[in-house]
Formats: structure tokens, sequence, C-alpha cells
């Protein structure tokens, strides 16, 4: 028997769990102001879930999919990113969505059910949220298919979970971009379980990196809870998508610390003890002991950000509260680019109703 | 006695044929199995073989003929101890019954295109052009993509191999492979791609080989393409069309064969277009094309071959939302889309033998229907039969059913009837695929019944 070829899956980290450096840090990481605006977006990002999560718990807002203890793979994923990079994320994704510039007033808009949260004035180019699990996937694709066809230096980043690299879409999305070596980045935010599906009961495969390889595209995994990890893996793999060198998957270990969404109950189906071990892997934690420890981070540093992350939410918050809701008929509005004759009645009547007091919208 | 050979159908629906190239001479020996020309079809080029043993006595149709008709005789052979002068008798004999092959097409589907009226816009004096369904197809998309940059088509063998049903013949030459691009076997990786690159505002053409397999993707096309505009309030659309051949095709089985027109037509976001003549075709899929919105283009591949006269002008469109009275008539108004409208209006010549005056309205466009051409005929004719391929249930006739309970209640003097599909899965066999379709003389009937005569 001859071996025909050989593959090989790389992980990398630069911190370990305690904040302490594992191995050498990357040239961006000398800069530390730029690892402070990381965990400045982190802190956000774990603020707004906090936030998000007590609206929802007082019937303010719709379900809510938190992102705790995932925030270094969002945030440091979309912190690679350059401006007229296309972010096409999946639904749990608000770290890359605030690091974009997306307003926490928006973000509460959309999880409130108001479709004017999708409206993004600083990127119109990034996709909204995917609900429906993977099928964003081959969306990137063309994205990044419109791009090369116009000859652009840019990259589509797409995000999505561990379950999704179960579905047929992602296959489908990888194999084809990497036969038009499309200039596109997959990240597996892989927190271990989908819903109540671990990772073990998932996929068969030792690695989610590896099903890059039958595709024949590059394929890794990152320590998801190092945000220096991850925003250096990421950006790598984009910057080779940008000048033509294809897509690649990259598979960013991490640990949902909480419930799949605001919907479910995780302590019905897996150990508390358990998670509460994983909390010793958290990101936030991982680098503000950095921090702390090489570049001058002290509380009063820590306090003021908390502070004001809390208070700019909060403001975000209230005027998403305050926002009045959208007309009844502007759910006709947007379905077609003009609203057709037929749509147009349906749209009358329902003002006409409203009017006369027999439906409050 | 000396053998004619007969021009060989290579598919069910093929009904002519190049003879690219004989492959043995006159005065050869042929044994049974031993290749003897070649046949190119549009789907594909293909060896015939021979069946019985001889002479090849002499060749009828030489190589590089185009357009032979199948079962036309394309050379004779002859059996041990005849000669050449044997041939003339066997010239002479009536033409032997069509083979087994070519029975297996229902008679009136190809029967159709061919006595279809020549259909004509009334608003258009300009100069006119026969071309076929296929050519006209081609030509919209061929009109649009040298108009605008951002078009292009997508598909499994759109490019190199020229479309399935050789829709896109001449594309790749003319656009290069970056705006006809082939994809894998990836129904669900291509529409995504297409709708995620639309979303980036290029306008994609997405052409399923037939609308069968846009099941793999259709969440990407319900699910993403109609509401991607409603749910981001605004602010990504789809520019994109989805075509393909739809509905019952011939002898091609039940996963391969039924009418996508009430599945899609019911989805809020999606436009959904069904053209029947070369002018419906052309006009409709540059409007397609044109059109904002994700458009569900319906194609019917018995109507690829069928030849009408379009309008020879690049500016020419068919507005979508607007139905056609193909023949206007007093007595009962007959709706029907696709290849349904060349047997309605076939039924309709039936009804005018016996009095009967029908009045047939081409839907064109199933999302939104124009429910106004259909409300103020059923208000002169006062009766309404509907004709689709697909099953009755839930389909675009219990819609007519519901506009005229809805909009013309009083207008109406009989029942509406309507004339479907069996309601059962396409059978493979020819004798029961070509009973479950509806007919002229069905469509006829069921006009008589709502007239009571």
């Amino acid at each position: 028997m001859t071996k025909v070829c050989e593959f090989e899956i790389h992980y990398t980290r630069f911190l370990d769990s305690e904040g302490h450096i594992a191995s050498p840090l990357p040239l961006f990481a000398d800069d530390s102001n730029a690892l402070k605006a990381l965990y400045r977006w982190m802190v956000l990002t774990r603020s707004f879930d906090a936030r998000a999560v007590a609206l929802q718990r007082t019937g303010r807002l719709g379900t809510f999919a938190s992102s705790l203890g995932q925030e270094a793979v969002s945030v440091g994923a979309a912190a690679a990113m350059n401006d007229d990079d296309v972010l096409v994320p999946s639904f749990r994704e608000q770290g890359a969505l605030i690091v974009r510039g997306v307003p926490y007033k928006q973000q509460f808009l959309y999880w409130g059910g108001d479709e004017r949260g999708s409206v993004y004035e600083n990127n119109c180019q990034d996709f909204p949220n995917s609900i429906p699990v993977g099928s964003h996937a081959p969306h990137a694709a063309g994205a990044a298919m419109a791009m090369k066809l116009r000859g652009e230096k840019r990259a589509v980043l797409c995000l999505f979970g561990d379950g999704a690299t179960s579905k047929g879409d992602v296959y489908e999305a990888m194999n084809i971009a990497g036969i038009w070596k499309l200039p596109v980045v997959f990240v597996i935010n892989n927190n271990q379980w989908a819903i109540s599906i671990s990772r073990d009961k998932q996929t068969a495969a030792e690695t989610l990196a590896q099903k890059a390889i039958a595709v024949g595209i590059g394929g890794e995994q990152v320590d998801g809870n190092d945000v220096i990890a991850v925003r250096h893996v990421v950006g790598k793999a984009l910057e080779r998508a940008r000048s033509g060198k294809g897509p690649h998957l990259v598979e960013a270990l991490t640990y949902r610390l909480t419930d799949h969404t605001t919907a479910d109950d995780a302590s019905r189906y897996r150990d508390e003890n358990t998670v509460a071990a994983h909390w010793k892997e958290d990101p936030v934690a991982r680098l503000r002991t950095y921090l702390n420890e090489n570049a001058g981070w002290g509380k009063n540093d820590e306090e003021h950000l908390l502070e004001t992350a809390a208070a700019e939410i909060e403001e975000a918050a209230q005027a998403y509260l305050n926002e009045p809701p959208q007309p009844p008929q502007s759910m006709f509005d947007f379905l077609f680019a003009t609203v057709p004759p037929e749509l147009s009645r349906q749209r009358d009547e329902v003002i006409r109703r409203v009017a006369e007091g027999g439906d409050n919208g | 006695m000396a053998i004619q050979i007969l021009m060989p159908a290579l598919s069910p629906t093929m009904t002519d044929g190049k003879l690219s190239k004989w492959l043995k001479a006159e005065g050869d020996t042929v044994a049974s199995g031993d290749l003897l020309a070649e046949i190119e079809t549009d789907k594909a080029t293909m060896e015939v073989e021979a069946v019985d043993e001889g002479i090849l006595g002499k060749i009828i149709v030489p190589e590089g003929t185009e357009g032979v008709l199948v079962n036309a005789p394309i050379a004779i052979i002859l059996e041990e101890g005849e000669s050449a002068a044997d041939i003339d008798d066997v010239a002479a004999a009536p033409a032997p019954a069509p083979q087994p092959a070519t029975e297996a097409a229902p008679a009136q589907a190809t029967a159709a295109p061919a006595t279809a009226p020549v259909a004509s816009e009334a608003d258009y004096d300009g100069p006119m052009v026969n071309i076929t369904v296929r050519e006209a197809l081609r030509d919209a998309m061929a009109e649009e993509m040298r108009a605008d940059e951002n078009v292009f088509l997508i598909g499994e063998e759109v490019a190199q191999y020229q479309g399935a049903y050789k829709i896109s013949q001449g594309l790749l030459d003319e656009f290069g492979d970056k705006r006809v691009i082939d994809t894998p076997i990836t129904e669900i990786g291509f529409t995504g791609l297409s709708v995620g690159a639309a979303f980036s505002g290029l306008k994609p053409i997405v052409e399923f080989m037939t609308f069968n397999f846009s099941m793999q993707a259709i969440d990407h096309i319900i699910n993403s393409a109609a509401k991607t505009l409603y749910m981001s309030g605004g602010q990504m659309g789809c520019p994109i069309v989805f075509r393909g051949a739809n509905g019952a095709a011939s002898r091609v089985g039940a996963q391969h064969s039924q009418c996508y027109a009430s599945w899609y037509a019911h989805c809020p976001g999606l436009k959904v277009v069904a053209p029947w003549s070369a002018v419906d075709a052309k006009g409709l899929l540059k409007a397609s094309i044109r059109d904002p919105n994700p458009v569900i283009f319906l194609e019917n591949e018995i109507l690829y071959g069928a030849s009408f006269d379009v309008p020879d002008d690049p500016d020419f469109t068919v507005p979508i939302g607007k139905a056609k009275i193909e023949r206007a008539g007093a007595d009962v108004t007959i709706v029907a889309f696709s290849i349904m409208v060349g047997k309605a209006l076939e039924a309709a010549e039936l009804l005018a033998a016996e009095g009967i005056e029908a009045e047939v309205i081409n839907l064109r466009t199933l999302r939104p229907l124009d429910t106004e051409t259909i409300v103020n005929s059923v208000k002169k004719t006062n009766r309404l039969v509907s004709v689709e391929e697909g099953w009755p249930v839930a389909g675009m006739g219990a819609e007519m059913a519901a506009i005229m309970m809805e909009q013309a209640f009083d207008y109406l003097d009989a029942p509406v009837v309507r004339v479907c599909g069996e309601d059962i899965p396409m059978p493979y066999a020819a004798n029961l695929e070509a009973l479950s379709l509806p007919k002229p003389d069905g469509i006829a009937a069921a006009a008589k019944s709502v007239c009571y005569r």
C-alpha cells in the first residue's frame, strides 16, 4: 500500500488560560492600544449581551442568543477585517457587529423585531444576521464572487457555528469557493453545542477544521478564547484571500457559557460543573490578565471601561425602548422594490382597519 | 429485401437532428452492432449502430445535413444477393410505422408548437423575426448581458456544453467564462452563491437544468432571495432570475416531470413568470432580468423548439404582471399558462367548430396575477375554465376559483371548472403519461360543460 497524501491540522494559541504568553506574540500585539481596543470590544459585547438578556427577561426584546464566553471569536475575527471587507454573520456575532460599528440601538431594534435594525448606515455592504443555520455560507461565497468578478482586493468573512458544519450548505459553499479561489474566509465559532447537541454528537470528524481538506482549501484551528490568536489567524487568512490565494477555514475553539438562546435552559442537558470549569478559559479575563501584567492596565482603567461600557449600552437600550414602533402598513413596504397593486390594496386595507380602531396594530 | 435505415430518435423529445458524419461508405459490409453514422441533436452527439447485416447500398441523406426528421430514411442496407437495382423498390415503399421510441412522445405535445398560432403584440409595428423559444431565451440573455455588465449566467452545463437544452448557445464565446459560468453539481451551492452575488449588486441568471433541481435549493430561493429585502428593512435587494425547464417534459419519470407554478406562486417576495410563445419568452425574460426583485422564470422543455414571430427589437419587453388575451371570444373564458396556452387555443378551435367562441387568456405572470384581465373577461363570458398541467390541489386553478368567488361571483353563470394534470406523480409509461396530462378535447369538454352544452 502506498501513502497518497497526508494532511495536518495546525492549532494556534499565544496566551494560555491564565493570560500568560504561551508562544511568541504576533507583531500587531506589540501595539498595546490595539490589544486594549480588542479588550474594550469584548467588554462591550459582554455588556450588550447582559443588557439584551435582561430586556428579554422583562418582555421588552424577542428571543436573543447571547455570546457569553465566545466574545474573542466574534471580536477577534471582525477586528482582522478591512473596512471594505464584507461581514456575513450568523445570529450570535454581536461582537463582530460592534467591531464593525453597527450601533447598539440598531442591534436592539433588530432583536426587538424591528427591521430597521438591519439598516446599516456605517457598513452598508455587510450582510444582515443569518437566522437560518449555515445557509449564509453560500451567500458569502457569492459576495466573494462579486468581488472577484469586479477585480477588487477585498474579502468576505463568514461566521457560523459548529452545528452549521453538518449542513450541506456549508460544504457546498466551501467546495465552490475552493474551485473558484474565491476571497472568502469561513470561521467556525465552535462553542461545542448546537442547542443540546454536543460537538461529539455533531460529527465523527476529529476536528471541524479538517472539513477544509475534503474541498481542497486550507484549514486550521485556533484557540477561540485567545483573541490575539483569532485576530492573527483570521487576519492572515483574509490577507491571503484578498491577494487572490483563495478561501480558508478557521475553526475557533471556544465554549458557550450560557444557554443557546433566551428560549433555552441548558441546565437540562449539560453538567453545570463542566460549564463552571470552562469559566477558567474566559477570554475576557485572559486578555485582562495579559494587559494587567504587560500593558499597565490598572484597576482604574478597568472600572472606567466597565462604567462607560454600561452607560453606552444603557443609553442605546433607552433609545431603543423610546423608539416609536413602525406604522402597521410598513410590513408591506419592503417586500418588493416597488409595492405591486395587489399588495398596495392590502396595505390600504390595513391603514383603514387601524384608522377605524378595529385593529390596534 | 433491402432495408431502410431511419433517422433514430436519440431522446424522447427529439424531432430532428443533424447527420454529422457517415462512418461507413456505400458498398461497405455492415455487421449488426457496427457504427454507421454520427448524429447530432440539440443535446448531444451520438453514434448510430446497425441492427441488420448486409451491405450499405445507398446513403440517402449525405453527411452534414441538418434538420433530418426523426424516422426519415437515411440509408438503405442490401441483404446478401441483392443489388442496387432493388433500392428503388424500397424507396417507393410506404414509410414504415414510427419506431417505439417516438411513439413514446405524446403526439399532441410535439404537435402543439406546429399548430400554435403566431403571437404578436398589439402595440408593436416594427420588423418581426421568426425564431424558436430556445433562440428567444438565448437572445434575451445575450441582449441584456450586452446592456448590463452586472448580468451573468450560472448553472450546470451552461457554458462549455451550451446548456443541457442548448439555451445558452454562443454565450460562452461572446461573454467568456467570467459571465457564463459552469458549476459543479451543487444546487444549494450555486443558488446560494448567486443569491449572495445578487445581494452584492450583481444580477445573476441562475439556470436550473430543470426546475426539479430547484427543490434542492428552495430554501435559498424562498428564505433568502424572496425575504431578505423585507427582513433587512429595504436594505438588501436580490435582483436575480431563476430560470429553467418546468413541468412535464416527456418520458422522464415522476421525479423529473412536474409543475412548480403553484409552489412558487404561493410565496410573497417572488415574481413568477411562465412564458408560452417565443414572444413571451424573449419579452418576459428581458423584463425579468431588468426587474430588481427575484423572478422565477418557468420554461417548458417541449416548447423550446417551437417557432414564433417575435419583434426584432432589443428594446421590446413584455411587462411582468400582465396577462394576454390570445384569442377573443364571448362565450367562455379559458385561462392557461405555459404549454397549456397552446392546448387551450387548440380547444378553442374545436369549440369554434361547434359554435362556441372561447376567450383564451395567456396568464404569462402567475405572481402578481393580472386578475383585472381575468375578471373583465369573465364579466363578458360569465364562465371560466382554468387549465394547468400541474396538480389540482392548491394549484393555480384553485386560485382562479377563489378569485372568481371574491371578485366575479355575481357574474358567473356556471361553476368554475379546473382542468389539471391527474393528481399523481407523473407515470413513466408512455400511455399513462399521455393520459395524465390535459388535452385539447378535455379542455373543450370542460368549456362545453360550463356552457351547459
